[in-house]
């Protein structure tokens, strides 16, 4: 693994927001098993590392657009658990009230727009947002998380040829995952890499391993500094796994067994767990320490969901137009 | 006062909001290219001179990335006003329309405003059937987008100005043979209304219609070309002695439907004059409200003069047939009486 300056708060706290969108996701799971969530759920066990990673060096002024498996760009943006169990939930304290539910979840407040859900709709307003960085002269800097699936949409393309004419201060992230829902991969590219089509654009394209949460950093660590200083747009491909299914409704019939069990092998978490442990940034105690905490949390999530009151019928009728 | 085309009236708006407000931008194909068009019908010409191509943005022939890149720089602060060429281009970027600038307000739970402006020219200009058509229809049935169709030079002008102040996405629907565009964009066949726009400051409220013409025999509702087309068939039913009112909506959402509704409390008729093609246009939801709220006041079936349900044709002599005209409009009046 490669290893950027990062202090050991830093990587504790990368050890820890992943831990918490691992059990936030687990937890969520045994909720709608349970038919307490009324949604269905994109799950993002595996992918821990990009997500978090890639927000660790993000202000909150800084935007960040996602997908419809958003729950995890939502943590490592620093929405609050709480306000995304409740959305979840479709109660009024969720971060969208009851509107958006699992598949757009976001707070402003930390710049996260509501995750758009149209594979590759959102890559575009990210180029938007962008502008609007690079217009005011602030330095901020857009996020822009999408799949594999999505870089074979028209948006993608019209996007990363736009974001890049302009020199926006955008970081397209491409989660390779894969597969497209069901669909691998090798039937859709006949490139090896995502990443090899930034040519085509005129953007710096990279590749890392998307389940080396300081791999993943280093990387869009140097993407994002790039974007602020006015250089231009990146393309960061993290290569990774899906663990679940696509959704909720989803036995997972289209790939082996044993195919997720070498992508087990490679977890980020277990992984990140050893690397620091070995080089003596962490013991067992202090590790088992975060881990409770991140239980505590959820049970506080949960707990705040469940207690918190239903939108009103009539609030359907809101947040239409800005008055 | 001034007398201007609608062109120049949009032009004048555009750079009054881009002086008045610094997050006012203009982005589209063709809007600024030196030696270029200044938009297709002449719009945005010159106006890279005075604001720079930091604020009239060219794109490349990109209508998802175009609209895209308005509704997120509107989310992040902007004031974007999107250009789009033709407007049946609108379908190229119809998931950003319809799935994400009228649906982030609302699915945030009202975190987020997409304050963006998309102008679009409409209208059978023999250019055949893939830029011809009239598409208010399809966005007057999407919850959180304003639509507006100013008809004159005043209204463009007060309007845009009015679009551009609004939190919400607006599109503003042009009507290419009343833009009054002129040297090598001039149009065959144009209307080209020229009309008084004040040296002062004003703004047309978003969602107020206007009487036209005064009238009690029946009540004629119609946009664009169309308005020009009643006004000309209710001369010549005056001249027969039938005085019909004809109202310009300006705005379809939200809809002056009260103007409509008092001026029908008058006549107890009502004619509905469009140049989209008939199924579920906008003039059908002015029908369907008129039965649902005023029925009491109406003394006869309402009718709709609109173009058939077919692709815009070509040929000048096919276009005169698919058009709704004088002809039309009278006939359907007098049925009525």
């Amino acid at each position: 693994m490669p290893e950027k300056e990062i202090k050991k708060e830093g990587l504790l706290d990368l050890y820890y927001r992943m831990v918490l969108i691992r059990r936030f996701e687990e937890r969520v799971n045994e909720l709608y098993m349970q038919g307490l969530i009324p949604s269905t759920l994109h799950l993002y066990i595996g992918q821990e590392a990009v997500a978090v990673g890639v927000c660790a060096d993000l202000k909150d002024s800084d935007y960040l657009l996602s997908t419809h498996r958003p729950h995890g760009h939502a943590i490592a943006k620093g929405v609050d658990i709480k306000d995304i169990m409740a959305e979840l939930y479709g109660k009024a304290t969720g971060c969208c009230k009851g509107k958006g539910g699992s598949m757009h979840v976001g707070n402003m407040k930390v710049g996260m727009l509501p995750a758009i859900a149209i594979v590759g709709g959102n890559v575009p307003i990210a180029a938007g947002c962008a502008l609007a960085q690079k217009m005011q002269k602030d330095g901020g800097v857009t996020v822009c998380f999408s799949g594999d699936g999505a870089s074979n949409e028209g948006a993608w393309h019209e996007s990363l040829n736009a974001a890049a004419i302009y020199d926006l201060p955008v970081v397209f992230i491409t989660e390779n995952n894969l597969y497209a829902a069901s669909t691998p991969f090798h039937l859709t590219f006949k490139i090896e890499s995502v990443a090899d089509r930034s040519c085509a654009y005129g953007l710096p394209g990279v590749v890392v391993d998307g389940n080396d949460v300081l791999a993943v950093h280093e990387a869009a660590s140097k993407a994002i500094v790039r974007a602020r200083k006015g250089e231009g747009p990146t393309l960061l491909e993290c290569k990774t796994y899906r663990q679940c299914g696509h959704s909720r409704s989803d036995p997972r019939g289209y790939r082996t067994r044993e195919e997720e069990q070498e992508w087990l092998k490679k977890d980020p978490i277990p992984r990140f767990e050893v690397w620091l442990k070995q080089n003596g940034k962490a013991d067992e105690e202090e590790l088992t320490e975060l881990r409770e905490h991140v239980e505590r949390e959820i049970d506080a999530a949960i707990e705040f969901a469940e207690s918190s009151p239903l939108p009103e019928p009539a609030d359907v009728y809101t947040d239409v137009f800005m008055e | 006062m001034a007398m201007m085309s609608i062109a120049e009236a949009l032009r004048e708006g555009i750079r009054e909001e881009m002086r008045r407000d610094e997050r006012v931008f203009c982005i589209g194909e063709d809007i600024g290219i030196e030696g270029g068009f200044g938009g297709a019908f002449t719009v945005t010409l010159n106006l890279s001179e005075e604001f720079g191509h930091e604020r009239i943005i060219d794109t490349p022939i990109s209508e998802i990335a175009l609209s895209g890149m308005a509704i997120g720089a509107a989310v992040a602060g902007m004031r974007p006003i999107a250009d789009v060429q033709y407007g049946d281009f609108l379908f190229c970027m119809m998931d950003q329309l319809v799935n994400e600038a009228p649906k982030l307000r609302y699915m945030s739970g009202g975190q987020v405003s997409v304050p963006m402006v998309m102008r679009a020219p409409v209208g059978s200009t023999r250019r055949g059937a893939q830029h011809a058509q009239c598409l208010e229809g399809f966005f007057t049935h999407v919850p959180g987008l304003k639509v507006v169709a100013p008809s004159t030079a005043y209204d463009a002008k007060g309007l845009l100005k009015s679009a551009v102040r609004d939190g919400n996405p607006v599109l503003i629907f042009e009507h290419k043979l009343l833009y009054g565009a002129k040297g090598s964009r001039i149009e065959k066949g144009a209307l080209s209304p020229i009309g008084e726009v004040p040296e002062e400051e004003y703004l047309v409220p978003i969602g107020k219609g206007i009487v036209r013409r005064n009238g009690t025999a029946a009540t004629l509702v119609a946009i664009h070309r169309m308005l020009y087309t009643s006004l000309s068939a209710a001369d010549r039913l005056a001249e027969k002695g039938v005085e019909v009112e004809v109202i310009d909506p300006r705005s379809l959402v939200p809809l002056d439907k009260e103007l409509i509704f008092e001026s029908l409390r008058k006549t107890g008729r009502l004619v509905i004059v469009e140049e989209d093609n008939l199924t579920n246009g906008w003039g059908a939801e002015v029908a369907a409200l008129a039965a649902d709220e005023v029925f009491e006041y109406l003394d006869a079936p309402i009718k709709r003069v609109a173009s058939p349900d077919v692709p815009p044709p070509f040929a000048p002599i096919l276009e005169a047939e698919y058009l709704p005209n004088e002809n039309k409009v009278i006939a359907a009046v007098e049925s009525i009486l």
